[in-house]
């Protein structure tokens, strides 16, 4: 073995550079001081692994990223884990890496003749952000894509350059495939190969001069391998364990979201999403912006974290005077307590804002919603998630029904989406429409704001046949009445009731005697047999899916309120809302969504 | 620098120790990320071969009383990564009637390489395009100088509903002489 190894070395000096890394001269003794280095380098190997490993199955296009992400996270072996240590690893960097810089400040580490060490040092630092930041969109979800719509729109914002800059970015004119294909050439292309290159810089420049030791120590000098190998590894350790007990942590605080690093619902550029927020080591610029309105934001965004920058590149010539270092140690200090401040400022204004937690709500309710949908047996269409996203009543409906029916209807009080509206509620409540227990309601109560009262029909024919003629009802009357209801609720066919129609199907069709035989109702109404005086609306198929969309589409039809309509508008027929829409909000009214 | 007389010559039991220590960490830190994507790598290699799908292809009444094999596409869902395509050609079958009544299946994949086979009515026998294979009407490899190692791929074939022919449809490896599903 060892005539081996004679051989390849004879030919190629391998044992030379070995030793040149082993036993490399640490001057001042192993300290765990250097470990910084050794993290950072881990670090980076890390994300170089487990990069190439996403590499297998991430897709870059705007019908596909999402899609690849979500299975990469919910269908291969240990794929949450890849994401989650692939997604907190740079987190992690990002703090060695500025507490690093840190460290080099307040010794001075970048006196002559180290100046270029810094430089690429603190280059390293600003490579892995941009890594980060290029990485954070590729998932595609709302919570990327519009957070980088925001981001590039800053990018335009720079002098002369901004709006080329921005174009060259996005790719195009917006948003779209061609952002994420150049987004990920930069990710895993770009930015990689400069790490790489500062890093050789950084090695060959230390060796030059020798790995920088405080004055104030006083060891012997030792090798790196075993005593600083040690310490590194330890360092290095460290951090893996941090890396992964987030990890493990975030899959069980995830609340029934893609597990391991999170994933949002799909972008879509078509849904506002209000929940947006920059990751955490750009919070302060997020802040620091809105004191900046209007015209004034190119200063907040650019002009001046350049200028910020500029000081930051420039320490190593002010550190050649005393007066120079301590300025430089104070600027630093100064900009670590600001982010600090600006950082605190912006949490506790975001956890004052009730606005922006039913965003967040919304936007935890989306992400889980879309995994469930993804893994429906039906699966991904070609035309990508979002399409799954928005053709599901449990997502669209509220929507719809805030945006268009909230302004005189209400859902168990509120829009829809939880929110209450501001004007008074002039229509019925529609929490349950056309189950058994809300027929009840209507039946006893008809006049309340959660049915008639906010209309002119509380003044109407059926107001005055409940309040004086079934209020008069005798018990035999009323279990008829019972019967008549569940009747009348077995029309629509609700998935929620499905059971207890199928167990009450006897009392169901007495239900339908009743209604075509003996109870009053069928002087207004139709219920089966055609009936041309009928002057309220057809109770066949009520509330059943074609019954709703065709009264959302026109509640004035003869088959509904006819010429009695109040305000109501033709929805439909008036080309308000389209086909698609009414569908979503009636099965969404109707409980009729995907389960698994 | 010179290293090369600067070899460790510490006290031999706690070098020793602090070696294995710094060794095994170094091991775990180098195995522990790449054992994260070995789940990705590897995830091929795990699934196991179905039995195919059971997919309606034609009606008893679009094949020749003659026994003469016709085409029929195989359109069926096709799960592709991330994306479930509902209805997708996911191949095609020759179907004929043979003498005793009953209804044949072949895939049209050539057992060689894959090329998809046509039949030549009149030699009543497949014939391979690409390198030339040709096989009998009852699928048989028909002359010596046949590339193919074994013969047509046969499916399995069911008559339901009265006249409906749905084929188990399935792939299999090329270039091998057993039968092999690729899955």
């Amino acid at each position: 073995m060892k005539g081996a190894f004679d051989w390849l070395d004879h030919r190629t000096g391998w044992r030379g550079w070995l030793d040149e890394i082993l036993f490399e001269n640490i001057p001042g003794g192993a300290s765990w001081r250097h470990a910084w280095g050794g993290a950072v380098i881990f670090g980076l190997g890390v994300e170089f692994i487990t990069g190439f490993f996403l590499w297998l199955g991430y897709s870059p296009s705007s019908l596909t990223a999402w899609e690849s992400v979500y299975y990469i996270q919910d269908h291969w072996a240990g794929g949450w884990l890849l994401r989650g240590v692939h997604h907190f690893m740079a987190d992690a960097l990002v703090i060695l890496l500025g507490l690093h810089w840190m460290q080099l400040v307040v010794q001075g580490a970048y006196r002559a003749p180290r100046e270029i060490n810094y430089w690429v040092m603190f280059g390293l630092l600003l490579f892995v952000i941009g890594a980060a930041t290029t990485g954070y969109e590729l998932a595609w979800d709302q919570h990327g894509y519009w957070g980088s719509k925001v981001r590039l729109g800053y990018v335009g914002l720079a002098p002369v350059v901004g709006p080329a800059l921005q174009k060259l970015a996005m790719g195009g004119p917006d948003l779209g495939s061609y952002t994420l294909t150049r987004f990920f050439a930069v990710h895993a292309g770009l930015f990689p190969l400069g790490i790489l290159a500062l890093l050789v810089i950084h090695a060959a420049v230390t060796r030059r001069h020798g790995r920088f030791s405080p004055p104030t120590r006083s060891e012997a000098s030792v090798h790196y391998w075993p005593d600083q190998a040690l310490r590194d590894g330890i360092g290095c350790l460290v951090v893996l364990a941090a890396v992964i007990g987030t990890v493990v942590w975030h899959r069980s605080a995830g609340q029934g979201t893609s597990p391991g690093a999170y994933l949002g619902a799909p972008a879509d550029p078509f849904d506002r999403y209000d929940a947006a927020r920059p990751e955490w080591y750009f919070r302060w610029l997020f802040q620091f912006i809105k004191y900046f309105p209007g015209t004034l934001e190119v200063w907040g965004a650019v002009i001046i974290p350049g200028l910020v920058l500029a000081v930051i590149f420039l320490m190593p010539f002010a550190g050649h005077w005393k007066l120079g270092r301590r300025f430089n140690v104070v600027w630093m200090c100064g900009i670590a307590l600001s982010a600090m401040v600006l950082t605190f400022i912006s949490l506790r204004d975001d956890q004052r804002n009730t606005d922006y937690h039913a965003a967040v709500a919304s936007a935890l309710r989306d992400a889980q919603r879309a995994r469930v949908l993804a893994s429906a047996p039906s699966g991904i269409p070609a035309t990508g998630a979002v399409t799954l996203m928005r053709g599901d009543p449990f997502t669209e409906g509220p929507k719809i029904f805030a945006q268009k029916c909230a302004n005189c209807h209400r859902y168990d009080g509120h829009d829809g989406t939880g929110k209450i509206p501001k004007g008074a509620q002039s229509a019925s409540d529609l929490k349950g429409f056309g189950s058994r227990k809300w027929l009840a309601g209507l039946l006893s109560d008809p006049a309340s704001t959660n049915y008639f009262g906010g209309t002119k029909h509380r003044t109407g024919k059926m107001v005055k046949f409940v309040n004086t003629d079934v209020a008069k009802f005798s018990p035999d009357d009323r279990a008829n009445l019972e019967k008549v209801i569940a009747a009348i609720s077995a029309e629509a066919q609700l998935k929620s009731q499905a059971a207890a129609d199928q167990r009450d199907a006897a009392m169901i069709a007495q239900g339908r005697a009743l209604l075509q035989n003996g109870m009053r109702c069928t002087e207004c109404h139709q219920f089966h047999k055609p009936d041309e005086d009928a002057t309220a609306p057809d109770l066949t198929g009520y509330a059943s899916r074609d019954w709703l969309v065709r009264f959302i589409g026109n509640p004035a039809h003869a088959d509904f309120y006819g010429d009695h309509n109040d305000r109501m508008p033709a929805f439909g027929a008036d080309h308000v809302i389209d086909a698609q829409d009414i569908g979503l909000v009636a099965d969404w009214l109707r409980g009729d969504w995907y389960e698994p | 620098m010179d290293n090369e007389s600067q070899r460790p010559r510490g006290d031999d039991r706690r070098g020793f120790l602090k070696r294995c220590c710094a060794g095994a960490i170094g091991g775990a830190l180098v195995l522990v990320p790449l054992t994260t994507g070995m789940g990705l790598l590897l995830e091929p290699l795990r699934r196991g071969a179905g039995g195919g799908q059971l997919v309606r292809v034609a009606t008893l009444d679009a094949l020749p009383a003659d026994g003469v094999p016709r085409r029929f596409p195989v359109v069926a869902r096709r799960v592709d990564a991330w994306t479930t395509f509902p209805d997708s050609q996911i191949g095609a079958v020759f179907l004929r009637r043979t003498s005793d009544g009953a209804i044949e299946a072949f895939n049209v994949a050539c057992p060689h390489a894959g090329c998809f086979v046509d039949f030549l009515p009149a030699a009543r026998t497949f014939h391979c395009p690409c390198h030339n294979s040709y096989f009998t009407i009852e699928g048989n490899v028909a002359t010596p100088s046949s590339p193919a190692p074994r013969p047509l791929d046969s499916l399995a074939v069911e008559v339901r509903n009265g006249n409906e022919i749905w084929v188990r449809f399935q792939n299999f490896l090329s270039g091998r002489v057993a039968k092999t599903p690729a899955a």
